[in-house]
């Protein structure tokens, strides 16, 4: 695998060794000089369709901490206002020399389109597009929770997470239900009856209405952003309904196991969604997602770009051989 | 690819060539590093080991051991990853990182003793010096290792060495440690 698309993509060997290598990344903070020299020489470009702050900044820390060059694109005030295609701007990074191309797209497919129409021989990484998937967020997810949750070394095998909210316009949502049931962890998805997604039957987790019911049980849970933005559809009568009905406030957390831990992937709309003393609470890890960003993304970056050929998603098991000294 | 610290050199070797150490000599010899190694420091002070994973870091833990029992003090032992400082790190698929763990009190004005299992080529104690570069900046660097085959490629010698083992580039020294192997053992073939 060249490319990292699709959450799917990642068997559970790919997985576990994005979440090992990502904890030795994760070390690297404490160091006096944050850098390694991995990808020293090689290019990384941030090509960006769509408004985001943490995702584009979290891939430029993750490049520059391994020693890439970093080209940051965004489409507003570049030639794609003016009318350029996808394929035009794929033309531009190829003859540039980019290494890998990490896109934020707001169509559904179009990392795919970028990895596989042959416009370029880049390594493609898919930073969320449209509300279909984005894989190194539910990645820095699993890695939190593993963290938290699995600190006997076990993994995530049985834990049960929610993932709360607007789950039929959250490409976070389709990409840590798909990696977690991989890590062997039981999903439940809680949301108003209008936004689950058509087909979410096929999914493999379950599915509530009712938060109430959910929240004793999860190890983890998940709050997603109302995104009103994608909305031209009433889906709810109120915010007021909203969250009240599935919003997490400190009547609702106090219902919580003790070691369950809260997220969200951010942007969150305080008072929507999640209250401000839940979100800023002992066990909210909003903050700490975050920084395991940086480290989760590094360790894609590095298996992809590191070595003559990618270390995830190969047949053969990769030499780690060496030679003596 | 196995997520877990795949096994590094020669563990593809069964233990069948000729026995060069066995556990005895291996004793002897690290206790005889251990001894070298406060000799020639005068003591223990300002003393770092770092092993390079994964049996320099078992090396280093038992040369602590030692140094504990002769001096009554405990030396603090860390791990060095040189991975992602190999030279042929883009000639092979991207490989498993190892883990680095840096002693609480840092390397900085330390007397680092750098431990590795074979010195070959040398270039894994590059890697290493250039690794330590961005960890911090030791008063002075050693290297201890268990076996010195020889064929250097760079200019790199050991302070401290288990045994000299002259060899043909065309063999293989394999080093089972009981801690990672099982048993302790130094075998060519």
């Amino acid at each position: 695998m060249k490319h990292l698309l699709s959450a799917g993509d990642l068997t559970r060997d790919d997985a576990e060794l994005i979440l090992a290598t990502a904890g030795e990344m994760r070390a690297l903070a404490d160091r006096p000089i944050k850098k390694l020299p991995a990808l020293r020489g090689r290019t990384v470009v941030n090509l960006f369709f769509e408004d985001s702050t943490r995702t584009r900044m979290s891939f430029e820390a993750a490049a520059k901490r391994l020693s890439a060059d970093v080209i940051n694109f965004s489409a507003k005030g570049s030639s794609v206002s003016k009318g350029e295609s996808l394929k035009d701007t794929a033309l531009t990074l190829e003859a540039m020399g980019a290494d890998a191309v990490v896109v934020r797209h707001w169509a559904s497919g179009a990392p795919h389109s970028l990895a596989n129409a042959g416009w370029s021989r880049s390594t493609v990484i898919n930073a969320g597009d449209g509300t279909h998937e984005h894989p190194t967020q539910a990645l820095l997810d699993a890695f939190t929770m593993t963290r938290h949750l699995a600190s006997d070394g076990g993994g995530l095998d049985g834990r049960r997470i929610a993932i709360v909210g607007d789950v039929l316009h959250s490409r976070v949502a389709r990409s840590n239900a798909l990696l977690l049931q991989t890590l062997g962890a039981e999903v439940t998805l809680v949301s108003p009856p209008t936004l689950l997604p058509y087909g979410v039957g096929t999914w493999g987790v379950e599915t509530s209405y009712d938060l109430d019911s959910v929240l004793p049980k999860a190890d983890a849970v998940m709050m997603l952003r109302v995104q009103r933005e994608r909305m031209n559809d009433s889906y709810f009568p109120s915010v007021r309904e909203y969250s009240r009905r599935y919003g997490l406030n400190a009547r609702r957390m106090a219902t919580l196991q003790d070691h369950t831990i809260v997220m969200h992937p951010g942007p969150m709309i305080r008072g929507m969604e999640i209250t401000a003393d839940v979100a800023d609470s002992d066990r909210s890890v909003i903050v700490e997602q975050v920084t395991n960003g940086v480290a989760v993304r590094m360790a894609v970056l590095y298996l992809l770009l590191g070595g003559s050929e990618p270390a995830i998603g190969a047949d053969e098991t990769p030499t780690t051989e060496e030679t003596p000294a | 690819m196995t997520p877990t610290a795949a096994p590094p050199p020669g563990t593809d070797l069964p233990a069948d060539g000729r026995t060069v150490l066995d556990a005895r000599d291996i004793a002897r010899a690290l206790t005889r590093i251990s001894h070298e190694i406060l000799e020639r420091n005068k003591g223990s002070h300002d003393l770092v080991l770092l092993g390079i994973p994964s049996r320099g870091v078992h090396l280093a833990q038992r040369i602590a051991a030692r140094i504990a029992e002769v001096e009554g003090v405990e030396v603090p032992v860390g791990s060095l990853d040189i991975t992602m400082y190999r030279d042929d790190l883009r000639m092979r698929p991207a490989r498993t990182l190892l883990p680095t763990e840096i002693p609480a009190g840092g390397i900085d004005d330390k007397i680092v003793v750098l431990v590795d299992d074979v010195l070959y080529s040398g270039r894994t104690i590059r890697s290493a010096l250039d690794a330590m570069n961005d960890i911090g900046r030791p008063q002075a660097v050693r290297l201890a290792v268990l076996v010195d085959r020889g064929h250097r490629d760079l200019p790199i010698r050991a302070d401290f060495v288990g045994k000299n083992l002259p060899t043909s580039q065309a063999e293989k020294v394999a080093v089972r440690l009981e801690e990672y192997d099982g048993e302790d053992s130094v075998t060519i073939r």
